[in-house]
């Protein structure tokens, strides 16, 4: 599942879990298929969208970012299966 | 359709639908107003809400509030629950004629996703466009006349919460509802070969249905009726369409449920034909959704740029901020529970005064007898126990309400879900955690917030071992009668707040294991996604808070209040019965009289104690108290406070009245007095009956204990089943006891 094909010259792929506070991504993927990926493809984490990475939370808690104009929080493992491409 | 001629009798149901914080509650409220009626739906835990509304020009509907959601794909019994609603598969439930949709103007696109699903079950919708007030001063322009077109369904556009739009939407309830034509077409949005897939998997499960029936995977006697059931599902649409997208979902489960291994069989087949078809399908969905949005809503939207640095966004800067965060949390944590406390006193005083007015007040109408000591003794100071706990309980709610309407709840969640998944459970179950420090009924209530099944009953299994408002008179009589006030740290901790905060330790440190074991046991299954949505911030809405507050205080006289006030006339009665109560009420008959001399007085008052203690002894209750005597030897207990234990199952504070009344007290005398009695009561062998260790012994067997009948009553009501409150009294009493073992053993070797 984990093949992410980069076409794009110098287009960075990351998870989201590793931007930093302030980046802009476009979703790629989700990984797996069971209920948490169908949840974060509901909430509109579906390929093409933008995505802000704006902060985490204290002791590695669950990471927040924006998407769709709103503010989403997300835990670091689910946050990891979220591929995508750095922007900017 | 229902016409207006039966609509009036019967009413006709419409169903409220919505992402979370899109202002559906507000509506739901502006339009019901306070004929509200909760209730549960068979067999799940989600509550049902129904509101009544009367639409001018057509008749009375009967609107029901679905809980929030993002899609409706259902993946737990309870998220079945709103689709079956939906489709008009529920058990027992009326059809619903029309579906009311609350979209947040802000984040269109998304809401759209719901929106997509509802157009599939082909029932009228209604789209409300909501917080169009925001999107105003946000800049944000929608085109509500090009977005009803190419929608294909009415939208009304409101501002809930300033109550704009309604008169707009009631007429278009009644338009819609009063012309059948308008039934709106089963739209599909997903591409063709998925529908065509979907036909030809009916096809062949129904095949299966109508050649063998025998292949069922139930026994004869439930065939026919799980057969009724999967053929129900089969007939509609949608629900097929979930079995092949939703792996692992409610639908799926029904198909297997009903087939057994023939259907898990036919399901991969035909999923993986589907996949050939169209690709992977949870993606395929989503992506179509999510296309078909963007497309609808292509030159609707205007404006509004890149929220960044949104009013929302300035505020979370601090308080979502890593340090700056944590302290305004505790900040605030603090300042709730030191309200609760300080604000409620006053109430709570005058509720006690009341209650003494009220005996006082009977004892002077009423000479001493059997029915004046049932109204004493059983219902007013039982009744008052209760009632005594509804400022704070009150007033928790509205701190509570508050917080949430204003979107920091969730914000809290976001900051202690790493600390709470030390228990297994996620930062949704902070906030019923930290109410039960108050009181667990609240807390219990509030897990209503945890949409996941399994977080939401480990929280309600796990919230009654945090030290509540109850346990602490308990702590602090024992704890000014046998700990000494020494200063530890050089004078800057004393001795009694050191015990008092192990006391407050030893519930969060036991709920850890026992959340941990319940999530590896009972309640093992899939991790429940973290995905939470942060709101914008708003300034509450002060209808919709109190509301809230009616509610859970209403809830809490009535559920809990009824059950109190029979729990106690049965303790009162055990106390009471079998004894012969004359000499009894021959000196408190004298002794009212008052035509008595202070020597007299005296005497016939030590009389008065010894008889009380003696009739006492004989009762139902003391008798039970001796025969318990043995089980509770190894606690360090005498039979006393093995009785007041029994005697504080309906509410953990009531052993203190107990042990009032069996130190030949009465129940109206001050602490002190109790603390004095309590010292100086020994064993038949002259040595003192209260030791430290069996002090510290009882504190911790209530500290662990679930002696509060009203929270084993609102479990049974969130759980909708028995058995959880059975479960919840029988692990907590037998960890109490061992613990209480444990501290009594333990503590003898050192004092």
């Amino acid at each position: 599942m984990r093949l992410v094909l980069n076409s794009e010259k110098g287009a960075v792929n990351t998870t989201l879990d590793q931007l930093k506070p302030g980046q802009k991504a476009e979703i790629l993927h989700i990984d797996g298929v069971d209920g948490i990926a169908s949840r974060l493809r509901e909430m509109g984490f579906v390929r093409g969208e933008l995505v802000k990475f704006l902060r985490t939370a204290p002791f590695g808690g669950p990471v927040k970012c924006a998407i769709h104009g709103s503010r989403i929080a997300v835990r670091g493992g689910e946050a990891q299966r979220i591929s995508v491409q750095l922007l900017g | 359709m229902t016409s207006i001629s039966n609509a009036g009798i019967g009413s006709t149901r419409v169903a409220l639908v919505g992402n979370p914080n899109t202002g559906k509650s507000t509506l739901f409220n502006a339009l019901a107003g306070l004929s509200v009626r909760t209730g549960n739906y068979p067999g799940v835990t989600i509550e049902k809400k129904i509101g009544r509304c009367f639409i001018p020009g057509a008749c009375v509907i009967d609107l029901v509030d679905l809980p929030g959601t993002y899609s409706l794909a259902p993946r737990s019994p309870d998220e079945l629950v709103a689709v079956e609603v939906l489709t008009d598969k529920a058990n027992r439930e009326p059809p619903v004629e029309l579906i009311i949709c609350v979209v947040n103007a802000l984040m269109l696109q998304r809401n759209l996703f719901l929106v997509s699903q509802l157009l599939e079950l082909g029932k009228p919708v209604i789209v409300v466009l909501n917080m169009m007030d925001s999107a105003r001063s946000r800049g944000v322009m929608v085109d509500v006349e090009k977005l009803s077109e190419s929608l294909g369904v009415p939208v009304v556009p409101t501002s809930a919460t300033k109550r704009e739009g309604l008169d707009l939407l009631r007429t278009e309830i009644a338009e819609l509802l009063n012309d059948s034509s308008k039934k709106t077409q089963r739209v599909h949005i997903l591409p063709e070969a998925f529908y065509d897939t979907r036909d030809q998997f009916r096809q062949a499960i129904q095949n299966k249905l109508n050649d063998s029936p025998e292949s069922l995977a139930a026994n004869q006697d439930s065939k026919t009726k799980i057969h009724g059931e999967l053929q129900d599902y089969l007939n509609e649409d949608y629900f097929v369409e979930r079995m092949l997208l939703d792996r692992g979902g409610a639908s799926e489960l029904r198909l297997v449920e009903t087939l057994g291994n023939f259907g898990k069989e036919l399901l991969g087949q035909w999923r993986d034909t589907l996949a050939n078809r169209v690709g992977d399908a949870t993606d395929m969905e989503c992506n179509a959704r999510y296309d078909w949005a963007k497309q609808k809503l292509s030159g609707i939207v205007l404006g509004g740029a890149d929220s960044g640095d949104s009013l929302t966004d300035r505020i979370d800067s601090v308080l979502t901020h890593r340090i700056w965060g944590m302290i305004s949390f505790i900040l605030i944590m603090f300042f709730v529970f030191q309200s609760i406390y300080t604000v409620a006193s006053w109430p709570m005083d005058q509720i006690d005064a009341a209650t003494g007015y009220l005996s006082e007040l009977v004892i002077n109408q009423m000479g001493p007898g059997m029915l004046r000591s049932l109204i004493t003794d059983g219902v007013i100071a039982g009744v008052g126990g209760v009632l005594i706990f509804l400022p704070q309980i009150a007033l928790l709610f509205l701190f509570l309400a508050v917080l949430e309407d204003c979107g920091y709840i969730a914000r809290a969640s976001f900051l202690v879900d790493r600390l709470m998944s030390l228990f297994g459970l996620s930062g949704k179950s902070f906030l019923p955690m930290m109410s039960s420090f108050a009181c667990a009924i609240p807390g219990v209530m509030a897990t209503r917030v945890i949409e996941n099944r399994r977080d939401r009953f480990a929280t309600i299994m796990v919230a009654p071992l945090m030290s509540c408002s109850a346990r602490l008179p308990v702590y602090l009589l024992l704890i000014s009668a046998f700990i000494p006030d020494d200063g530890l740290l050089g004078g800057w901790l004393s001795l009694p707040a050191l015990v008092l905060m192990s006391m407050y330790a030893v519930g969060v440190l036991v709920a850890i294991p026992v959340s941990l074991i319940l999530k590896w046991t009972i309640l093992r299954g899939e991790t429940a996604p973290f995905v939470l949505e942060l709101p914008e911030y708003k300034v509450p809405a002060a209808r919709v808070v109190l509301t809230r507050v009616w509610e859970a205080s209403l809830a809490f006289v009535l559920r809990a209040g009824t059950l109190i006030f029979a729990a106690t006339i049965l303790i009162w009665f055990a106390g009471y019965w079998p004894g012969d109560h004359t000499r009894e009420l021959e000196i408190e008959r004298s002794l009212e009289s008052a035509q008595l001399t202070e020597q007299e007085s005296e005497t016939a008052t030590q009389e008065l104690r010894a008889i009380k203690t003696d009739l006492l002894e004989r009762s139902l209750l003391g008798k039970m108290g001796h025969t318990i005597e043995p089980v509770v030897a190894p606690l360090g207990w005498d039979w006393k406070i093995g009785v007041g234990a029994i005697a504080s199952f309906p509410a953990r504070e009531v052993i203190i009245a107990t042990l009032g009344t069996i130190y030949s007290l009465d129940g109206d005398e001050d602490e002190e007095g109790l603390i004095g009695a309590i010292r100086s009561s020994t064993h038949p062998d002259g040595t003192p009956v209260y030791t430290v260790p069996v002090a510290l012994s009882i504190m911790v067997f209530f500290a662990l204990c679930a002696q509060c009948v009203s929270t084993l009553i609102v479990i049974q009501k969130e759980t909708n089943s028995w058995s959880w409150p059975v479960l919840s009294f029988s692990y907590m009493t037998i960890l109490a006891y061992l613990a209480a073992m444990l501290t009594f053993q333990i503590g003898t070797r050192f004092f």
